[in-house]
């Protein structure tokens, strides 16, 4: 089994992607801008809820109780989608879903030399790099999120999983569809750039015949599907075609069809602060006359099920993947999307990529964190990411003291001494002296200067004043001395 | 009331200051203040980087320290918040009923210094004089994990002379995090730019904070850019009695 998310196997470590990040002042501008103005929207439209801790537990439950039973909704998803008309399909890795999609492209196209799709809505084809896939078997995917086509035509990678370009402002927007669409005479004006891409968009929609979506929900009871977007593309997309193929996560799955109202009112106010989706498309199995004259699901392992088994790695299946712990992180907000290595950036991305693939891919993501407890604050289904955060450097931690170097590394080591330092009143206080008196060689006046190893990192941007000579317990053992006598 | 003092690691050994003005502040109101000896760390630098097994010694060590105490009072909130949101987790993976017992009961008797004050003691004027004007940070411990709300702000409040001005974007973090600090010390920096801009706009001579881990970060940050904004923890603002700064 071969799990990847995006590229993330053979990305940089996060202190050194976000280092070319932060030198990038336009893409850090847009960031800020971008979230800033979401950040806004999303606290307004959540005020505006009295139930709003309510409907969080309520979705939490839902979601924790669903991963509990999930071979059992899943079946039951299979079997209701099937009755409705529709074909289920199982994969377990990338590898696996883009070979079904394949085969069914194909299958669906058959005499046919030069084959198109249409694709929308599907960050899970990004995890298993779908695109890259239908390139190779001589497949063009054509994306058609507005967000997806910019990025698709930048050659680019998504910064944000609800706005993928979101580091891009409407300039370079305007130059992108000038060169790709040879339109020279578009201006940077919103409705010149969306009249421009409708015009491009609605030639595909038309002509291509085979449409390949993600999906937010996935109903058992049902069998159906759902997808939230607001532009409407995505409603052409899963309609107009032929075949529709739905590519879609286990975890996405929600007992019934009740569940969605809980879901439809916190996902778009957390993900852009809408009150609700523009366009709510819900489907299920295939009508004569009506929509998609076959309809099939891929659903998607991808090492997801493998972090059922323990209760805080299964907190992170119950993400409905709205984007406002990105919004809210200081760190994302510095240094955007790209320095994560994933297309799951941020905060969830920092616990997801590194679960879903094995850790040493990712082993930086983890520590890619203050531990503020912004993104905790605004997740709809309260996922406690700082805690798994924590749970994940642990286990960083151990496999590398699993190993000879990881045993011999400075931090351990250094780690290890404070420890037993800690385990005693004599070691402790003969530690903080050898500090006080060790200082003397960095100290310049009451300031210290080029600390060496990491403690260097502190040292090369902001000042630190020198270790006081005495130490709070010097002070109370010279006032209690000073008592006594 | 009997009040032991925890004053973690790095303000024993890099803010002095803090403990004696903690000290000061209670013994003024009155109450008796302890200081065991024994005491070093809460462990939340070990957790917190992921030496989870090396932390478990250290929250022994905590425990049996202040079992008997009456209230345990803790100048910095992160260490109160590692002891709120992961002890109890702690105890329950050791299997150790008696160490589980402790931890249960030894809990709800740890405060952070302006929760004791504020909240538990319910005196918000410790008659304290200074002629400053001051702007607050809430350190991202105290206010998402702590819930300290106002309780700093009101301490604050009555403080003789004080000029308390508001601090834009103050629940954004500082970009301390411990190890985070020097581990993405480029990001770190970053983000410390932003709040180090929004402390110098307020017009401040000083800010100050219930964490010294915070308050070194904006220090590093000011005192580097030559800035003439000052950094200093609550306890010392409100042992304060007029001197100039
Ligand atoms: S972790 Fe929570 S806040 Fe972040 S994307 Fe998932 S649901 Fe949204």
């Amino acid at each position: 089994m071969s799990v990847r998310v995006g590229k993330t196997d053979r990305a940089a470590a996060f202190p050194v992607a976000a280092k070319t990040a932060l030198k990038n002042d336009q893409l850090r501008a847009n960031v800020r801008r971008a979230t800033d103005t979401i950040r806004g929207k999303r606290a307004l439209r959540v005020e505006e809820m009295p139930d709003w801790q309510q409907l969080r537990d309520t979705a939490s439950a839902i979601k924790a109780h669903t991963l509990r039973h999930l071979d059992e909704y899943l079946v039951e998803f299979e079997k209701n989608c099937e009755l409705a008309g529709g074909k289920v399909h199982w994969a377990r890795d990338a590898d696996e879903a883009n070979a079904i999609a394949i085969g069914l492209i194909r299958q669906y196209s058959e005499g046919n030399s030069h084959v198109e799709v249409i694709k929308v809505k599907t960050m899970t084809s990004d995890e298993v790099q779908m695109n890259v896939a239908l390139e190779a078997a001589g497949i063009t995917p054509i994306e058609t999120d507005l967000a997806d086509m910019i990025v698709q035509m930048g050659h680019d990678e998504p910064s944000h999983i609800v706005v993928p370009a979101l580091h891009r402002n409407r300039f370079e927007v305007r130059d992108l569809f000038r060169e790709t669409m040879h339109r020279p005479e578009l201006t940077a004006e919103p409705e010149d750039l969306t009249g421009a891409a409708r015009a491009y968009l609605r030639e595909r929609f038309l002509k291509v015949k085979i449409g390949v979506s993600g999906a937010n929900f996935a109903i058992a009871e049902t069998g159906g599907v759902c997808v939230v977007e607001s532009e409407g593309n995505g409603r052409m997309c899963l309609t107009m075609p032929d075949v529709l193929i739905s590519l879609i996560g286990v975890e996405k799955v929600i007992p019934r069809f009740e569940d969605l109202e809980v879901f439809l009112q916190l996902l778009p106010r957390s993900a852009t602060g809408e009150r609700m989706n523009p366009y709510n498309s819900l489907w299920c199995g295939v009508h004569a006359g009506d929509g998609p004259k076959a309809f099939h699901v891929i659903l998607l392992d991808n090492g997801r099920t493998k972090l059922l088994h323990d209760e805080m790695e299964r907190e992170t299946l119950e993400c409905i993947r709205c984007g406002a712990c990105l919004n809210a992180c200081p760190v994302y907000r510095e240094t955007g999307g790209h320095a994560y290595g994933s297309i799951y950036s941020g905060p969830i991305g920092a616990i997801l990529s590194p679960q879903l693939q094995s850790l040493e891919h990712s082993r930086s993501l983890p520590y890619a964190s203050t531990l503020c407890g912004a993104c905790y604050e605004v997740c709809p289904v309260k996922i406690n990411i700082p805690e798994i955060l924590i749970h994940l450097r642990g286990r960083v931690v151990r496999e590398d003291q699993a190993t000879l170097g990881g045993k011999l590394a400075v931090e351990n080591l250094a780690m290890q001494g404070a420890a037993a330092a800690f385990q005693s009143q004599r070691r402790y206080e003969a530690a903080q002296r050898l500090a006080q008196a060790g200082q003397m060689l960095f100290r310049k006046g009451d300031q210290l200067e080029n600390l060496p190893g990491m403690a260097g990192g502190w040292t090369k941007y902001r000042d630190l004043k020198a270790i006081p000579k005495q130490s709070f317990r010097d002070w109370w053992k010279s006032r209690s001395k000073g008592a006594s006598a | 009331m009997r009040i032991s003092l925890f004053v973690a690691c790095y303000n024993d050994t890099l803010f002095p200051e803090t403990g004696v003005a903690v000290t000061r502040v209670l013994e003024r109101l009155g109450h008796t203040v302890e200081f065991p000896l024994a005491q070093t760390c809460c462990g939340q630098m070990h957790y917190n980087t992921g030496y989870h097994r090396e932390a478990v010694p250290l929250v022994r060590r905590f425990v049996e320290m202040f079992r008997d105490a009456e209230v345990v009072c803790v100048p910095s909130a992160s260490c109160v918040a590692m002891m709120r949101e992961h002890y109890l987790m702690m105890a329950e993976a050791e299997n150790d009923s008696a160490f589980l017992a402790d931890v249960k009961s030894l809990l709800p008797r740890v405060f952070e210094f302006s929760e004791l004050l504020a909240n538990r003691l319910q005196t918000e004027d410790v008659g304290a004089t200074f002629a400053h004007s001051v702007t607050y940070h809430p350190s991202c411990h105290s206010l998402r994990m702590l819930h300290v709300g106002d309780a700093p702000v009101r301490l604050l409040r009555q403080v003789r002379g004080l000029t308390l001005l508001e601090l834009p974007k103050k629940e954004q973090c500082c970009g301390f995090g411990g190890t985070f600090a020097v581990k993405n010390a480029d990001v770190s920096v970053a983000m410390l730019a932003e709040k180090q801009g929004c402390v110098v706009e307020t017009g401040a001579e000083v800010v100050t904070a219930l964490d010294n881990s915070c308050l070194m970060q904006i220090y590093g940050g000011l005192h580097r850019a030559g800035s003439a904004v000052r950094t200093m923890h609550i306890a010392e603002i409100l042992a304060s009695e007029g001197a100039a700064l």
